[in-house]
């Protein structure tokens, strides 16, 4: 213990010690999805369906099939972008509830770009409609951290008001200001021209929108762990005040963070927008933001165990559809075990340097 | 809406104060209930987020045992049953070391939305039997008027608790024990209180309130059950108690501020204006956030805030 201690202090624990807390952090969060599926068999059991059935069928929905896995790569993507949105902001010990906010406002951003540039190259269109969203999607949640740090608002309640707001923007939008006249069962705006539409990655229907969430991942990762940036909000995030005290910045450290978790899930709205949808309308507010929240726990914040993790809970998502046509489970069947899983992983905090295995013993 | 619009035709312009009036009676008690049940949560120290989860259980629960035994009071006990189920849920988990109670709100919220459109799919077609109304507009002989003042039941009673809350609070032995909790944990450990036991107490207390705001939902104003019942009530409630400086004579107070914001758009539209309608609806979040904006503040601790509450820590 004294010898732990003593490396910690010298900068680096011992690679024994290193691999057992990454090993805790990967048994941990496993031990709770495996609660949490045990206690959602239970719950399907009482609909009187056979859980060990369900899971098989989600398995083949998720996973089974080349299929499938296209189904669940394409849902994944935008859920590590608006983990992301969570994920960045607490890093400074800020929850950050608002991504499906910024996704609403990165896609509506990115849609009037698109329609603001008639005839321009489609490489030109893309790139304006990336930088509409990423900046709209970055305002929206820095305005919950410039709120936060500013006038001690605080940013769960504020960014979580702001995802209404900004579904209700989206619905006067698309049903005034913006609604293409010929819309009329769903009213959307005009759209955005298949040839700014960014096609798939070739040989498979997955769209880019998957390598630049995987990039942006990565680039938080580094941004996070391997920058100074990353260190001064580490360190304002394990204790704001004595962070104040030797001098960071951390209002500037707050609102660059927040902007970037915006961002990310503005670029999500983006991708929803030129890879899915082809306009803006209702479907923008797909709950995917909301989602993304659980990514982010279930990864405990680390930019770059979002990406496996999204992959997981868009596999969930893309099973949605087969248990509910093989099983007649409700479509609300996913978001049951969504907030299982959320509880479990929660409660599995509890656990954490409570089992022997993993304690640091200095080898 | 159907009220504001009748009020549009016969008087005019007028029908517009006149629509956010009874909007704001009408539309508040959800806020209220809510609200009351969130103040005396934090006042014994922490925080559910999760009653926006709460909220629509107690609506999908209100209105399935309304459907199914015919008495639509029975349906707000159930309602306010499983609220307390949830609070008891959420208190169990914010007990365990290291567990962050905003967290398992925002858990709770996710897993409450989603397990009342699990059951609920079934009530989304049968009509379920409404609370009755009181009608004080008797000696009215203008309709929009006489509709304006018919008052439901809850909403009285929510009249009623506000003020008895405050008294409760400040006057007994119980109030006196949950306070303490909320001021400081250790004192009333060092009196021999259990202080998750207090705050379990509180936060059923709060889900059962908040429970029976649901339940108002679908058994009488919108009165129906749907997936899109509630849009935020549950969360701007939360952010409403601590515009009310967790002071439930203030929550009323606010609900009632909110319930006229969110009837604006409505009573606008009964008199044509159309132009703009789905920006009102978002006025009651715009208000709150605004009102968040006016009253927080960086350098000090709110006053009349908790000591113990997670949320106003800096």
């Amino acid at each position: 213990m004294a010898i732990a201690i003593g490396d910690k202090l010298a900068g680096r624990a011992a690679l024994g010690d290193r691999l057992r807390q990454a090993a805790e952090g990967v048994v941990i969060p496993t031990l709770a999805l495996i609660a949490a599926m045990i206690l959602f068999g239970i719950f399907v059991a009482v609909s009187r369906v056979d859980p060990l059935e369900l899971y098989a069928v989600m398995y083949r929905g998720a996973f089974g099939t080349w299929f499938s896995w296209q189904n669940t790569l394409t849902r994944a993507a935008p859920l590590i972008l608006t983990a992301l949105c969570t994920a960045l902001p607490a890093q400074l010990g800020m929850v950050i509830i608002g991504g499906e906010g910024a996704l609403v406002m990165g896609g509506l951003a990115a849609t009037a770009a698109a329609l603001a540039l008639p005839g321009a190259p489609p490489l030109a269109v893309q790139l304006a409609m990336a930088l509409a969203g990423m900046t709209a999607g970055g305002l929206w949640i820095a305005l919950a951290g410039g709120l936060r740090h500013y006038r001690g608002v605080n940013e769960t309640i504020s960014s979580l008001l702001l995802v209404y707001i900004a579904i209700a923007l989206l619905n006067h939008l698309v049903e005034g200001p913006m609604r293409d006249p010929a819309s009329l069962n769903k009213p959307s705006t005009r759209a955005i021209g298949a040839a700014n539409m960014i096609g798939s990655i070739p040989g498979t229907d997955i769209h880019w929108g998957l390598v630049f969430g995987i990039i942006a991942a990565v680039l938080a990762y580094f941004l996070v762990y391997r920058t100074t940036f990353g260190f001064a909000a580490r360190i304002a995030g394990g204790n704001m005040r004595a962070a104040k005290v030797v001098g960071l910045a951390v209002g500037r450290l707050v609102l660059a963070m927040c902007f970037l978790g915006g961002a990310a899930a503005g670029l999500a709205g983006m991708i929803e927008i030129a890879a899915v949808h082809g306009r803006a309308n209702g479907n923008l507010a797909a709950g995917l933001g909301t989602t993304g929240i659980l990514v982010a726990f279930l990864a405990r914040h680390n930019p770059l165990a979002v990406i496996p993790v999204a992959v997981l809970l868009g596999g969930i998502g893309a099973s949605g559809g087969l248990i509910q046509r093989r099983l007649g489970l409700p479509d609300a069947s996913v978001m049951v075990l969504q907030g299982i899983i959320f509880l479990m992983v929660l409660a599995s905090d509890a656990l954490y340097g409570r089992i022997r295995f993993f304690a640091p013993r200095g080898g | 809406m159907a009220v504001a619009a009748a009020a549009g035709t016969a008087l005019g312009w007028w029908g517009v104060p006149l629509g956010v009036v009874a909007g704001a009676v009408r539309v508040s008690t959800p806020f209220l209930f809510v609200s009351l049940g969130e103040c005396l949560t934090e006042r014994s120290g922490r925080i559910n987020l999760g009653l926006e989860g709460t909220l629509v259980m107690g609506a999908m629960t209100g209105y399935g045992v309304s459907y199914l035994t015919g008495s639509p009071w029975l349906g707000v006990l159930a309602a306010g049953l499983v609220g307390a189920v949830f609070g008891a849920t959420h208190a169990a988990f914010c007990s365990l070391p290291r567990v962050n109670d905003i967290a398992i709100g925002i858990a709770l919220m996710l897993f409450g939305i989603g397990l009342a459109f699990y059951i609920g799919k079934p009530l989304i077609e049968p009509q379920a039997a409404m609370l009755p109304s009181i009608n004080l507009g008797w000696w009215s002989s203008v309709p929009p008027l006489r509709d304006a003042l018919r008052v439901n039941v809850l909403f009285l009673i929510g009249v009623v608790l506000a003020p008895a809350l405050v008294w409760g609070l400040k006057n007994t032995r119980w109030g006196l024990i949950l306070r303490t909790a909320g001021e400081s944990a250790d004192a009333a450990l060092a009196l021999g209180y259990s202080v998750n036991l207090i705050r379990l107490g509180a936060t059923m207390a709060g889900g059962f309130l908040a429970g029976i705001g649901g339940s108002f939902l679908s058994l009488y104003y919108p009165g129906s059950w749907n997936e899109r019942l509630s849009s935020g009530q549950g969360i701007t409630a939360v952010a409403l108690v601590i515009f009310a400086r967790w002071d439930p004579m203030l929550c009323f107070w606010a609900s009632i501020l909110f319930g006229g914001a969110g009837a604006f758009g409505p009573a606008l539209q009964s008199v044509g204006v159309t132009e703009g309608y789905y920006l009102f609806n978002a006025a009651p979040y715009i208000l709150t956030l605004l009102i968040m904006i006016i009253t927080c503040s960086p350098r000090r601790t709110l006053t009349g805030a908790p000591a113990e509450l997670s949320i106003t820590r800096s």
